[in-house]
């Protein structure tokens, strides 16, 4: 299935990434209203939504990047570059 | 602050799953072609109960760190022109603002039937003419059997780089060539207002990379989301500054359309270059038929057509809004079906080199 089978496959970083982000998910959600009514207060209070999004990219980012890899689906290997 | 920032929804179990489906499907294609999936979330969400707005302002914040994530990605794969991302977002980014004042005037003069009818005209006539031109050309090439071959810059994309105005040329790498930036300015500034406009800037910063500046199909789609962190960044902070995000929609979106992302940026590895016009082309050309069947529903309640009948503006507006997702869903089908056949074919290609290498 893995199209890569030298390379160890990121699972623990996977599992670390995946469960911080699901922290993340959970934390938003459950403090919906405090979040709703303090992020859009507007003014410098702007920079609460564009930090979190930096903050879920990376960290969400990072787990399904690894999610997949896990799961054996990689980028073709022999075009690096594709002109 | 704003009245705006009371209208928020009520997230159910449902609501979120379907925001998340919808991201991963707007975040495949987008990771494939460099954008996309904008033009079913925004009125996605509006079908929720969310205000306009709101509805383009929440998409606006999950696009940016999505680009984000999808542009590193192909980075990696050696298809972005960061320089000519940047460039070419910076003036996208004065693209949206003017868009957005446009919008908000027409808005005041016309309420929000005005505002519909013109981001459908504006659908429809940059689909037909750019979406009809990119399919015709995916194609030719199709047709001509030079699907494998190394995309040549066409005659536009020729001349562009031709000209030379000194004090303004730039060199960039996806073109492998020195522009003029008196070129690349009003292309971003186009790509900034249709996003503003229509929510899809990519799908004219894309062809106009392709056609205008003449750099391949796969730099041009990992490039677009150089310039959709750039605007959408921008875009986002905007909205923020008045409190129109909601950063619930926009993580959940976001939760979906990076799994999707990074799949689709994937993709474009195992492709022939020519399937980036190809899912472009035929996203752009249904989503056309889609916005064009709300037309008829924006002129009858601005009083310029005859009232239509209740029952007409639902079927419509439904039709308009299955269509769209049948676009989006078309575009991740024709991607995934891409990918699986090169994934496919290089394995057969690997076990065939690992046979021979065993034979001799």
């Amino acid at each position: 299935m893995a199209t890569n089978s030298t390379k160890k496959k990121p699972v623990g970083k996977m599992l670390v990434m995946g469960l911080i982000s699901l922290a993340l998910y959970a934390l938003l959600l459950a403090k919906q209203d405090v979040v709703n009514s303090t992020f859009a207060k507007g003014g410098w209070y702007a920079f609460l939504p564009i930090i979190t999004a930096f903050v879920f990219s990376f960290v969400h980012g990072s787990f399904t990047g690894d999610f997949w890899t896990v799961l054996g689906v990689e980028a073709a290997r022999k075009k690096k570059e594709v002109k | 602050m704003h009245d705006i920032a009371t209208s928020f929804i009520n997230l159910d179990a449902i609501t979120i799953l379907y925001l998340f489906g919808v991201g991963f499907v707007g975040g495949l294609v987008s990771g494939f072609i460099g954008s996309g999936g904008a033009f079913v979330l925004t009125p996605g969400m509006m079908s929720l109960g969310v205000p306009g707005l709101m509805a383009v302002a929440s998409n606006m914040c999950h696009k940016f760190p999505k680009a984000l994530v999808g542009s590193m990605k192909r980075f990696k794969y050696g298809q972005v022109d960061v320089k000519l991302g940047v460039v070419l977002g910076v003036s996208a980014e004065a693209g949206v603002l003017y868009g957005a004042g446009i919008q908000e005037k027409i808005k005041a003069a016309y309420g929000d039937a005005g505002s519909n009818l013109y981001v459908s005209v504006a659908f429809v006539v940059i689909l037909a003419t750019v979406g009809g031109f990119v399919l015709y050309d995916a194609w030719k090439t199709y047709k001509s059997g030079n699907a494998n071959t190394e995309e040549k810059a066409g005659k536009l994309a020729k001349w562009v780089q031709s000209i030379n105005i000194p004090g303004t040329m730039v060199y960039f790498k996806a073109i492998n060539a020195r522009v003029s930036v008196l070129f690349t300015i009003p292309l971003g500034f186009a790509t900034g207002m249709m996003a503003a406009t229509i929510a899809v800037g990519g799908f004219v910063g894309v062809p106009a990379m392709i056609y205008v500046l003449g750099a391949p199909s796969l730099m041009a789609s990992a490039t677009e989301l150089v310039i959709a962190f750039v605007m959408g960044l921008g875009g986002s902070l905007k909205y923020a500054m008045h409190g129109m995000v909601d950063i619930r929609l926009a993580m959940i979106i976001l939760a979906g359309s990076l799994f999707g992302i990074q799949l689709g940026a994937m993709g474009t590895t195992y492709v022939k270059p020519f399937m980036i016009k190809v899912v472009m082309g035929v996203i752009m050309v249904i989503v056309l038929f889609s916005r064009g069947l709300m037309v008829p529903v924006y002129l009858s309640q601005l009083g310029l057509i005859d009232k239509l009948g209740d029952t007409t503006v639902k079927v419509l507006k439904s039709s308009s809004f299955a269509i769209m997702i049948f676009a989006l869903l078309l575009g991740a089908f024709i991607v995934l079906r891409a990918m699986w056949q090169g994934r496919k074919a290089e394995r057969l290609q690997h076990a065939a080199g690992a046979l021979e290498h065993g034979e001799v």
